[in-house]
């Protein structure tokens, strides 16, 4: 019964003002923001961590934080204001009018209640009859394509994998058939290939039910994908507003130029072209800003910048700048930097580290469950092996494998052609020093009550052996080389920002001298600007020295931008082996198809989605024959199901596990004309 | 909720400002304030002893015997005609040093013992686990009680060993759950993959990160420790005659409770204080910690 009026906005956002209260002090997190989402539109809000959408989207759905205040301006949903909504008035604008879908699906169902008895209190909640919620419950979930609504409706949460969960989040928060849905970062924690059933599904529904959408996202790609128009959120201040594609194709404002620059894209590879980054710090919780909010972080930035705010500037249909300077900003000035001299990489030479037949396998609950099985092959000095998969696919197991942190239960590894221990226990202090690991959280892999000083100058002790005077000069070096302030030593990781920890994490691998360093998700916990900054300090120090990287990443951008090869992973089997352009330009296992198709993209495709059937299966009990044919979209017949094809070399360099032949998959996987673009 | 990178000055001033709110939550609470307040009261008179007390406490015996409160004795006098009013104010004195020290080494011991099940796991785990578990079971007193009987010696010292050695299993199984989720960090991985070994992971990179669990965990003992020492005391087989010691003097005058309940009551109040003060002080520890 939302009894809307059919016209006007589905949402106002009026000059919102939202201050937090901490320590004492408000701090504005929201500068007068406004916007506008119509009926059925879909409206992304973008921007770095730190800059205000989950405030945003929080005091929309007035569900601020205890310390947070609306401090002025106003939000209005179907023409009705809702700031300052109280008691029964607020129970339904919450139950009937909006509807919240956040980041981490698991965290948003209740893991001791039957998923049934959650859908049916969705709809009882929006005054639905007892009796008829719970066929509606069953019509919600096969509605969000859930195959088997029924069984789905009697498992608790945790029988569920992440894409599941998220759908039916959806389902509940369709159940009201909401004026306005809020997507907070909906799809961040899925894998690729389920992360674009999700944005598929939400597109479908969006169009089929006309919903208003608000949709947040760091990931341009996705807004891209998913909406109509954007905004751009910086500092809690909306710095550019228009239809994605003229702001993603012409962007005007110095930020989502920036933005757009950081994210390693097609074609671009380490060897030429560094990339772009936005130097600088987000201005700190509630600083009192005068000029333009970007303006210390800006290229283009004058006096006339630091003095004054511009307004927002409209531009052609809608489209509308907040920068001074706007015209100028597709212009902004690239950063200066040589082109890196990389080691050309010789496969003649024998390689640093050759793994061969490396199998693990955990025994759970009575269970063998195959995490790797059979993995061969080599990295060279120099040369970065990019690894690539959904999680649970051996990426990590593989990883530890090589450094000894599990013991393999077959196989072997050889260091300069010598072998390994299969554990790091056994391996000696030089061969400790080889291989090195940077990992995904700088929070949890630094010590927090330790120095940063202290940290370094351990893993100097141990790694390089010096102690002392030397230390300090190596310290210091090394200090210089990840671009790390002096006045950073003395801190804690706690007073250091994420790309700062990260430095210190990889001037810690560094200590010794590695000749090959696993890069676990490396950036994965960055925002993008940070992330270009260290995947150009991981490449620089990789032209200087000659290490080899080990790099894991789901984002297939960066794994393409750094990698010399590529490793498919899927259910702990190599799938698929080559030089980066190879694997990425095809023809490509159906798998890397697949994974390649999901990712959305800022250019909007050019790519045609190839849907995966299904759930990846359990790796306690892997498919026959080709463990991938059960979601094949390419599957031959019976003999996929029967027998598991060898990783074969198809070209040189280029290994393929598939039973069908490569001219057949370059024929197959012929480039759709450039105009076409996916769905 | 995200938070802002912010500039390294910034990170600084907030990590300071973290602290200073810390500070600030533990001395604005009226709980810790009291809590300190009585703590110190009977820490000071510990110290201070016969000096303050108007009476002396062991020596000062008048003709008096079981005279009820008056301007004179303000508490009354005991059995022997001692002034209780002084009795109380030296009877601080042995408890605040035999509790604490019982605790020391009980929060050292299970410390230690938590960081070995926690952090090498395997056997040594499921063995010490299982002892862990085995002395848990028991009530406290009575294994106390059964450990003082079959040393066979009745003094403080023993009191202190055998508490510390009944609470070192309480405490390392509190340890030994922050351990375990410390040890699943990548920073104690990248310790292991550089060559450290297991003592130096153990005390140097995990023991200061369970540092707060160990300080809260310490003062919620402290206060069961000053219980258990009154109790043992006052069943005989802790501080010994001729000491003031609250739990003595109540072992002494207990069958005369009636009709001079003085010789009880005051002495039961202040063990009463100094348990409420210590857990005071305790659940602020603890607040502040948590947030």
């Amino acid at each position: 019964m939302s009894g809307a009026p059919a016209t006007g906005p589905a949402l106002e956002v009026r000059d919102l003002d939202v201050a937090y209260r901490v320590r004492g002090r408000w701090r504005r997190v929201l500068r007068g923001v406004s916007f506008q989402i119509g009926r059925g539109e879909s409206y992304g809000l973008v921007g770095e961590s730190g800059c205000g959408k989950s405030t945003a989207a929080l005091a929309i759905a007035q569900y601020l934080p205890r310390n947070g205040r609306v401090r002025g301006g106003d939000i209005l949903v179907d023409g009705r204001s809702v700031v300052g909504l109280r008691g029964q008035e607020l129970r339904r604008y919450r139950a009937q009018t909006v509807s919240m879908v956040y980041q981490n699906p698991g965290a948003a169902l209740n893991p001791s209640l039957r998923v049934g008895d959650q859908v049916v209190e969705a709809f009882t909640a929006s005054g639905v009859r007892a009796d008829e919620a719970s066929a509606r419950a069953r019509a919600a979930l096969e509605r969000v394509q859930i195959a088997d609504a029924e069984s789905v409706l009697r498992r608790y949460p945790h029988q569920l994998s992440g894409g599941m969960q998220q759908r039916v989040v959806i389902a509940m928060a369709l159940a009201k058939d909401p004026s306005l849905l809020v997507l907070d970062e909906p799809t961040t924690g899925l894998d690729a290939t389920v992360e674009a059933e999700v944005l598929d599904l939400v597109a479908q529904l969006q169009r089929e039910l006309r919903t208003s959408v608000l949709f947040i996202s760091h990931n341009l790609g996705v807004i891209a994908k998913m909406c109509s128009r954007v905004g751009v959120l910086y500092a809690g201040r909306l710095v550019e507003e228009g239809p994605v594609e003229t702001v993603l194709r012409d962007p005007r404002h110095p930020y989502t130029v920036g933005l757009l620059r950081c994210i390693p894209r097609g074609g671009v590879r380490k060897d030429h072209g560094r990339l772009d980054t936005i130097p600088g710090f987000l201005p700190p919780l509630g600083a009192e800003l005068r000029g333009c909010v970007f303006a210390d972080r800006c290229p283009l930035a004058d006096a006339r910048c630091t003095a004054e705010e511009p307004p927002l500037v409209p531009l052609a249909e809608g489209h509308t700048s907040r920068c001074w300077y706007h015209e100028r900003a597709a212009a902004l000035p690239r950063e200066e930097a040589p082109d890196l001299e990389l080691p050309p990489i010789d496969r003649e030479a024998p390689p640093l580290l050759r793994f061969r037949d490396l199998g693990k396998v955990f025994r759970e609950r009575g269970h063998d469950v195959y995490a790797l099985l059979g993995a061969e092959g080599a990295i060279w000095p120099g040369e970065t092996l990019g690894l690539v998969g959904e999680s649970g696919s051996g990426k990590t197991t593989l990883a530890n494998a090589l450094l000894g942190i599990v013991e393999p239960t077959e196989g072997t590894v050889e260091l300069d052609g010598r072998p390994l221990a299969p554990r790091f226990q056994k391996r000696t202090p030089e061969q400790l020093r080889a291989l090195q690991i940077v990992f995904q959280n700088p929070d949890s892999a630094l010590n927090r009550r330790h120095s940063v000083r202290r940290i370094l100058l351990r893993a100097l002790r141990k790694l390089a052996g010096l102690a002392g005077g030397p230390a300090e000069g190596r310290l210091r070096e090394l200090a210089l080389r990840v671009r790390l302030p002096e006045r950073a030593l003395t801190q804690k990781p706690v007073q250091l920002s994420g790309g700062l920890k990260q430095r210190v994490a990889i001037a810690r691998a560094f200590a010794g001298e590695p000749r090959l360093v696993v890069c676990d998700e490396p950036t994965s916990a960055l925002d993008v600007s940070v992330q270009a900054a260290i995947l150009n300090l991981l490449v620089e120090l990789q032209a200087e020295k000659r290490v080899a990287y080990l790099f894991i990443s789901h984002d297939l951008g960066v794994v393409r931008y750094i990698s010399d090869r590529i490793a498919v992973l899927y259910l702990g089997r190599l799938q698929e082996v080559g030089p980066a352009e190879v694997v990425f330009e095809g023809p490509h296992h159906p798998y890397t198809e697949a994974l390649l198709s999901a990712v959305p993209t800022v250019d909007g495709g050019g790519r045609e989605r190839i849907k995966l059937e299904g759930e990846i299966p359990s790796a306690a009990a892997p498919p026959s024959g080709c463990v991938f044919h059960t979601r094949c979209p390419r599957k031959l017949g019976r003999v996929c199901e029967l027998e598991e094809p060898p990783l074969r070399e198809v070209e040189p360099g280029h290994l393929l596990r598939c039973h069908i032949p490569i001219e057949e998959l370059r024929r197959l996987q012929a480039k759709p004309p450039a105009e076409r673009v996916g769905a | 909720m995200s938070v802002a990178p912010l500039s390294p000055a910034e990170l600084h001033a907030e990590a300071r400002a973290a602290r200073a709110e810390r500070r600030r939550l533990l001395l604005r609470s009226p709980g810790v304030l009291i809590g300190a307040a009585v703590l110190l009261f009977w820490i000071a008179c510990a110290l201070l002893g016969d000096r303050i007390t108007p009476y002396d406490p062991i020596f000062d015996q008048s003709e008096d015997v079981f005279a009820s409160p008056s301007a004179e004795h303000w508490l009354g006098t005991d059995r022997l005609g001692r002034d209780v009013f002084s009795r109380v104010l030296a009877g601080s004195r042995d408890i605040l040093l035999v509790a604490p020290a019982a605790t020391l080494l009980g929060t050292a011991l299970g410390t230690a013992l938590g960081l070995l099940t926690g952090y090498l796991r395997g056997i040594v785990d499921d063995v010490l686990s299982r002892l862990i578990d085995a002395v848990l079971s028991l009530p406290l007193i009575v294994i106390a009680v059964t450990a003082i009987a079959a040393l066979g010696t009745r003094s403080a010292t023993t009191v202190v060993i055998v508490i510390g050695a009944v609470f070192a299993p309480i405490i390392a199984r509190t340890v030994r759950a922050a351990v375990l989720a410390e040890r699943e960090l990548e920073y104690v991985r990248a310790a292991r993959l550089r060559g450290e070994r297991a003592p130096y992971v153990m005390f140097v990179e995990i023991l200061p990160n369970v540092m707060p669990v160990i300080i809260v965990e310490a003062t919620v003992r402290l206060g069961y420790a000053v219980f258990a020492v009154a109790s043992l005391t006052f069943i005989g087989f802790g501080i010994q005659l001729p000491s003031p010691d609250w739990a003595v003097q109540i072992a002494d005058n207990y069958q005369f409770v009636d009709p001079a309940w003085w010789t009880v009551l005051f002495p039961a109040a202040a063990i009463a204080s100094l348990v409420i003060a210590v857990n005071l002080v305790s659940e602020g520890l603890q607040q502040a910690y948590e947030r």
